[in-house]
């Protein structure tokens, strides 16, 4: 058996390796591969929890479900956005955004 | 023995990986390695024995957002795509944030003592379909109709924005 600490870790480092992204990337797609990571991250805590301390139980299942499908109308939306950006300012470099009109 | 492997060689798969897809100067190598991460997460699903979710992550995920985000990179990559001049005091301050967060977050994980039996799937607690069915569409305890019903407009409301916002004007 593989103890929950060990599932545990890999998505404590999932985490703050998308938070590391999140931080020091300069293309917003890359901002949004972070967010990914981080929100990829919470879903298998989730799963882990249930599967280990409520194993009769599934709400975290479930959790981890609705969250899935949460972070998918999220990105598309995110998409849409950047795609409108690139097409008024011809980059997605977060530098170069900063003004609200043109 | 079996298990151990797999978790092993899936957990060394998400690390690298999310490294790699956080540090990639090419955007396309950098949605490849989510790919990875996401089918490797879709793997530790199958270890945890929630298939249901593992058939999910792996269309949802690995299937559809990865599609949509090859998608924006080929649509807005005519001149962002090449290597990004490095900003050292952001990526000083995102280290530094990054290994607090992990050596704060993995001593509480481990100095906490977690009371848990070791995880046996028996015929009354395995998630077969049929509960999943009925705790999706009913609207007692523990059943999520209600939430399924949002989800749904949350969908069609970010349909609705997405073609809004990107349609040609």
């Amino acid at each position: 058996m593989i103890p929950m600490e060990y599932y545990l870790t890999v998505s404590t480092l999932m985490f703050f390796i998308g938070v590391f992204g999140f931080i020091s990337r300069k293309n917003l797609l890359a901002v949004l591969i972070s967010i990914e990571l981080i929100l990829n991250s919470v879903e298998i805590n989730f799963s882990i929890f249930n599967r280990y301390l409520y194993p009769d139980h599934m709400e975290g299942m479930f959790f981890s479900l609705f969250g899935i499908a949460i972070s998918a109308a999220e990105s598309a939306v995110a998409i849409a956005v950047i795609i409108n950006i690139y097409r008024t300012t011809q980059n997605i470099d977060v530098r170069q955004i900063n003004k609200m009109k043109n | 023995m079996g298990t151990q492997i797999a978790f092993y060689t899936l957990a060394a798969i998400i690390v690298v990986s999310s490294i790699l897809a956080v540090t990639a100067k090419k955007m396309m190598r950098a949605a490849t390695y989510l790919l990875f991460v996401l089918i490797a997460t879709a793997g530790l699903y199958l270890l945890l024995e929630y298939e249901f979710l593992f058939a999910v992550q792996l269309t949802v995920y690995a299937g559809g957002i990865l599609v949509l985000f090859i998608f924006a990179i080929l649509l807005t990559s005519a001149n962002s795509d090449r290597a990004e001049p490095g900003d050292r005091k952001k990526i000083v301050s995102g280290l530094v944030t990054a290994l607090a967060g992990v050596v704060i977050t993995t001593l509480v994980t481990v100095k906490h003592k977690f009371l848990y039996a070791p995880p046996v799937v028996t015929p009354e607690n395995e998630i077969t379909m049929e509960k999943i069915g009925h705790a999706l569409m009913g609207t007692g305890r523990f059943q999520y109709v209600f939430a399924f019903e949002i989800l749904s407009i949350l969908l069609l409301t970010c349909a609705i924005g997405g073609i809004l916002i990107a349609r040609k004007r």
